[in-house]
């Protein structure tokens, strides 16, 4: 069972001292090893009843996103499904409902698996990650942005003792439009095979934003820089064969458990150029 | 949704033909139900199995790394009190492992300890020193070393036809393991007491008495020292007919070691490590057929994989061969096949035996042959397709009840499927990024109840007898491990003895209780045990009825109906009053009735020729699926199933069945693969081991048909197996009526759907 303390401060300055502490939100990550592994593992601390990790609330020119909230509350939320429709279906796919009830944001993004599934789509969005940790009786923030915040397989800008308090997700312009498009290997209770998220927007036929990220086929999520500047500028359909062609360029997946490199790296562009086509060729 | 076709429920039948609710039902779906965990025991310790890490291996030695942990105990091979293997068919799957490793996970050695997370780390503590030696994983390789087993059947003379024949057809087809996931992991729970029999074992089993027989083996005890219970079961599959026996000795080694009772429960990852899975199969068809399609000679190699120890790789083989043909009329017929060793778990019973495998490799030959010829696959199909009267290749001639025309007729009409067939086929170059559509067609039979001459040796036992309070007690040793025999039995019952299912009682499974009326697999339940059952029960009701009679002459003869003693004069008297008057007078009535196989051509197994079953259940499936052309993800979408039954006892829960295989059948030919690796489990947890999900299932349109089987209670067949066999070849076939794409490996993963697009590709 997992331990709790009185306020988000000692909870950062236990995390920091003691030896085999671990934060624990939904649980869904680190509930499930086996009773081989759990008898092996260490100590679980309780983060979310600490009102620092919970909400989502527009705030200027961003919307706020607790690292508490689960994918249900996300799907559920009035201004993340306007403004934030690829975040919406990412939560509507993750496991199933029972999962999704349970399962947060903030534990997806900090558990840093190349195949989570929200992690393409608060690569596109340009997330904030807001950090928190203990500095004497202080509780101090620092904020990453998103694409810096996974340094290597399963390793994240985390220090240690310090924890994910939320996302700063800048409101999308005038016209941007997301998709999100989860390849995995049944329709419900999946992990990703391939996932690919995107941002952009298309004037005249023509595309003139682009912003793409993909997991499972890197060890992080990775936004595929290369196939947005093939693709910006072309008209649609070359667009998409181009973005497609770049992202496989771009990228080595890998042969696992799950999925062949092969098959990866073909569907990656795939779907890739799926996305970019059914991009509104004039948004205005 | 289901229809029922040809049946109906028959005028003068009470409760056959009904479906009246489960009796454990409500304590099944509020969860009271006491599976093997949930028993509790006092003093209970737990036990955890050391696993060989490496797929093979000299033993040198095995114990405990530093000091043993307190409390906790060891168990090795050295301990064992009798002979070092697990009897099943033979007895050489060792109990422990002794001089040599065989498969990754074989049990090396056993720790108990008074709770389950120390015994976790106790059994982290055991060191076990193997030094490697070159394992055998390809069946290539293991086709150079002596098979476990070699069989051959056959018809005539197919060489000579293969060459002579104008068109010759030929296929490799292969299907990988399946894990059984049941719902509950293995477990077992064993004591020993001073008196009365010494040793006692209770858990999660589909056959007390195959656990019974090996427990004295192991033990070198009397039968009546092994005392054997079965414990509310979370589904088997076939997985819970050997391994029990294995995981039973296991607790009862423990158990005599620490002198206290003990319990071995798996959790997942141990369980899909540890158990029997289904026996790998390739499969080479060789065919002539003529101008229409019609199959003129066939010539059938099968190889098995059967893993480290042979289990009951036999029969399975030999349940393989006995359908390797299928439900077609070929005159020349050669079947041969071989059960090959590998360094990987033995594989050994799951639903369908040995038959999936072989409809897989039948299923896309016949639709190789259409491929070839140009024929659609319903035409060609009906065009060979077993009618009343064929021989089979083992000289059987099918009887009355052979329905596959009847089943290809009913998935046809339900899906008018040659006219959207070939259409779908017609689209299958027009790929603008929207979902291709396909259909697939599979036939396919089912030989019910034990191969070959299997009822006729064991000659099985069920009794009924009166209880103090006028109830009927029926009794065998048949579990029910969530098919339903707890109410389809009480239906035959109360049927066949004219009581409400008040007059009945059914104990418990337990060998110091219940007869030893054979093991609940095979399809052989309902259709064997079931007959013997209406016979036990008819005998006493009538005894009873006879016996009032004498009383009360005047009305005499009585009958009983409806859980009364009715009498000419139609006035009538309670079962259970009249029984208790009964056993006023008499001391007890008790009717042991035994399996009496139908007369006429016995099975001669040496030459593999007569009727290998005693019926045959019959079945199409037509699979409809959507694939993505990008991803290559494939979506049943609906399934049309005929399903030819004998007779459906509780429709209900014979379509759930056929539902259940089905989709157990669709996963195995989409999803479901065991990735090994130097012989180690890549994906040994749910996590990585996929099965279908209520959201992968395709909408399922069952239709039942009935010819009675006069051998069965009130016509019925076993049907538990039967839709195992169907729904893999079916899919694929979709797939490949969707996409061009032609697989005849399954699982028909995207992963190899696109390695079969680029053959295709690089081919152009
Ligand atoms: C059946 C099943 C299906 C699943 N399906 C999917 C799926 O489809 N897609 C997908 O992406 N994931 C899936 N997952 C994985 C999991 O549900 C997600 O990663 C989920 O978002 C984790 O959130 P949680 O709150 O449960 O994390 P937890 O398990 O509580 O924690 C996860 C990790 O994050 C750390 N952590 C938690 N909170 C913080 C914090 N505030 N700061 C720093 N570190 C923290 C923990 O120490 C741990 O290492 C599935 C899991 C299961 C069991």
């Amino acid at each position: 069972m997992a331990e709790r303390c009185g306020s988000l401060l000692e909870a950062c300055r236990r995390l920091a001292t003691e030896p085999g502490l671990r934060p624990i939100l939904g649980g869904t990550d680190l509930m499930v090893a086996s009773p081989h592994e759990r008898a092996r593992q260490g100590r679980w601390l309780d983060l979310s009843c600490f009102d620092e990790m919970r909400g989502i609330a527009e705030r200027g020119g961003s919307v706020w996103i607790g690292a508490a909230t689960t994918f249900t509350a996300l799907q559920a939320d009035a201004s993340i499904r306007r403004h934030f429709p690829a975040l919406v279906a990412a939560a509507s796919e993750v496991g199933g409902w029972q999962i999704q009830n349970r399962a947060t944001l903030g534990g997806n993004v900090a558990n840093a698996s190349p195949a989570g599934d929200s992690l393409p789509v608060l690569a596109v969005l340009e997330a904030v990650v807001v950090l928190g940790s203990a500095a004497g009786d202080r509780l101090v923030e620092r904020r990453v942005p998103y694409a810096g915040f996974h340094v290597g397989y399963r390793a994240t800008a985390l220090a240690p003792g310090e924890v994910i308090l939320g996302f700063e997700l800048p409101l999308p312009g005038p016209g941007l439009e997301q998709r999100f498009q989860k390849v995995g290997t049944r329709q419900a209770q999946a992990i990703s095979k391939v996932v690919v998220a995107l941002a952009g927007r298309c004037a005249g036929g023509r595309v003139q934003t682009l912003r793409l990220a993909a997991g499972s086929v890197a060890a992080t999520p990775v936004r595929l820089r290369q196939a947005e500047s093939a693709a910006v500028g072309l008209e649609l359909a070359a667009a998409a064969e181009a973005a497609g062609s770049a992202a496989r360029q771009e990228t080595t997946p890998i042969d696992d458990v799950r999925s062949t490199a092969a098959y990866r790296s073909a569907v990656l562009g795939r779907v890739v150029r799926r996305l970019v086509l059914s991009l509104t060729p004039d948004s205005e | 949704m289901y229809r029922w076709g040809g049946c109906s429920k028959l005028a003068e039948l009470t409760y056959i033909g009904t479906s009246p609710p489960r009796p454990d039902g409500p304590a099944k779906a509020s969860g009271l139900s006491q599976y093997a965990d949930d028993v509790a025991v006092a003093g209970l310790w737990f036990g955890e199995t050391v696993r060989s890490p490496v797929a093979h291996g000299r033993l040198r030695s095995v114990g405990w790394r530093r000091a043993a942990p307190p409390g906790a105990v060891l168990v090795t091979a050295a301990d064992l009190p009798g002979p070092n293997g697990v009897q099943l068919i033979d007895d050489g799957w060792p109990i422990l492992a002794e001089g040599t490793v065989e498969h990754v996970g074989q049990a090396v050695a056993l720790v108990a300890a008074p709770s389950r997370r120390a015994a976790v780390l106790a059994a982290a503590e055991v060191e076990v020193d193997i030094e490697e030696l070159p394992p055998v994983f390809d069946l290539s390789e293991a086709r150079r070393q002596p098979s476990l087993y070699e069989l051959e059947l056959g018809l005539g003379d197919p060489e000579a036809v293969l060459d002579q024949a104008e068109t010759v057809v030929e296929g490799e087809y292969r299907t990988g393991h399946q894990e059984h996931i049941y719902i509950e992991c293995q477990g077992m729970t064993a004591r020993w007491h001073p008196s009365g029999p010494r040793v006692e074992v209770s858990g999660s089993m589909q056959c007390p008495y195959y656990v019974h027989k090996s427990m004295v083996h192991a033990f070198g005890l009397p039968e009546e020292a092994v005392r054997v219970r079965a414990d509310a079961i979370g589904g088997g599959f076939g997985g819970k007919e050997d391994y029990p026996s294995l995981i039973a000795i296991h607790a009862a080694l423990l158990a005599r070691a620490v002198e206290r009772p003990v319990r071995i429960v798996y959790d997942r990852q141990q369980d899909i490590i540890g158990t029997t899975k289904r026996h790998p199969a390739t499969m080479r068809y060789r065919s002539a057929v003529d101008a229409e399609g019609r199959l003129l000679a066939l010539d059938v190699l099968v190889e098995l994989d059967g893993g480290a120890f042979t289990t009951l790789s036999k029969v399975v083989l030999s349940r393989a061969l006995l359908h390797a043909a299928g439900p077609y009329r070929c005159p020349e017929v050669r079947v041969r096949g071989r059960v090959l060793r590998t360094h990987t778990a033995p594989n050994g019973a799951f639903r369908g035996f040995g038959a999936p495998q072989v409809a897989f490799g039948i299923e896309r030959h016949m639709d190789a042959i259409g491929r070839r010829l140009g024929i659609d696959p319903l035409t060609l199909r009906q065009r060979n397709a077993l009618v009343p009267g064929d021989r089979l290749p083992t000289g059987q001639i099918v009887d009355e009840s052979t329905s596959a025309l009847a089943c290809l007729e009913s998935v046809a009409r339900r899906t008018d499927f040659v006219t959207r067939w070939t259409e779908y086929q017609a689209a299958q170059t027009e790929t603008n990024g929207t979902p291709q559509r396909g259909l697939g067609l599979s036939l396919y039979f089912h030989g019910a109840g034990f191969t070959g001459n299997g009822e006729r040796r064991m000659n099985s036992p069920a009794s009924a007898r009166l209880t103090p309070e006028g109830r009927i007690a029926v009794l065998s040793a048949m579990t029910d491990m969530g098919q339903g025999a707890v109410i389809v039995f009480r239906q035959i019952a109360g049927e066949a003895a004219g009581v409400t299912f008040d007059d009945l009682e059914f104990p418990e499974p337990d060998t110091n209780e219940v007869p030893n009326s054979g093991p609940t697999v095979a399809s052989r339940t309902t259709m064997i045990v079931g007959q013997l059952v209406a016979r036990a029960v008819r005998e006493v009701s009538a005894q009873v009825a006879d016996w009032w009679g004498e009383q009360q002459p005047a009305a005499s003869p009585y009958t009983v109906k409806d859980g009364r003693v009715v009498g000419q004069d139609g006035r009538s008297t309670p079962f259970a009053a009249v029984a208790r008057s009964y056993l006023e007078v008499h001391d007890a009535l008790e009717v042991t009735v035994r399996h009496q196989p139908a007369p006429g051509p016995v099975f001669d197994e040496t030459t593999y020729q007569g009727p290998a079953y005693p019926t045959y259940a019959w079945g199409a499936d037509i699979a409809e699926v959507e694939v993505d052309p990008d991803t290559l993800a494939v979506r049943p979408l609906r399934m049309a199933v005929a399903a030819e039954v004998g007779r459906a006892i509780h429709p209900r829960l014979c379509i759930g069945q056929i539902e259940g295989g089905t989709l157990q059948a669709v996963g195995w030919g989409l999803l479901e693969e065991i990735k090994l690796d130097q012989g180690r489990y890549l994906n040994d947890r749910l996590a990585t081991y996929i099965i279908p999900t209520a959201m992968d299932a395709p909408d399922l349109d069952v239709e039942l048909l009935e010819a009675a089987f006069p051998d069965g209670p009130f016509g019925a067949k076993g049907i538990g197996e039967l839709p195992m066999d169907g729904g893999a070849p079916a899919v694929v076939a979709a797939i490949e009526n969707a996409t061009g794409l032609v697989v005849d490996e399954i699982p028909a993963t995207p992963e190899r759907l696109f390695a079969a697009q680029m053959r295709e590709r690089s081919d152009d």
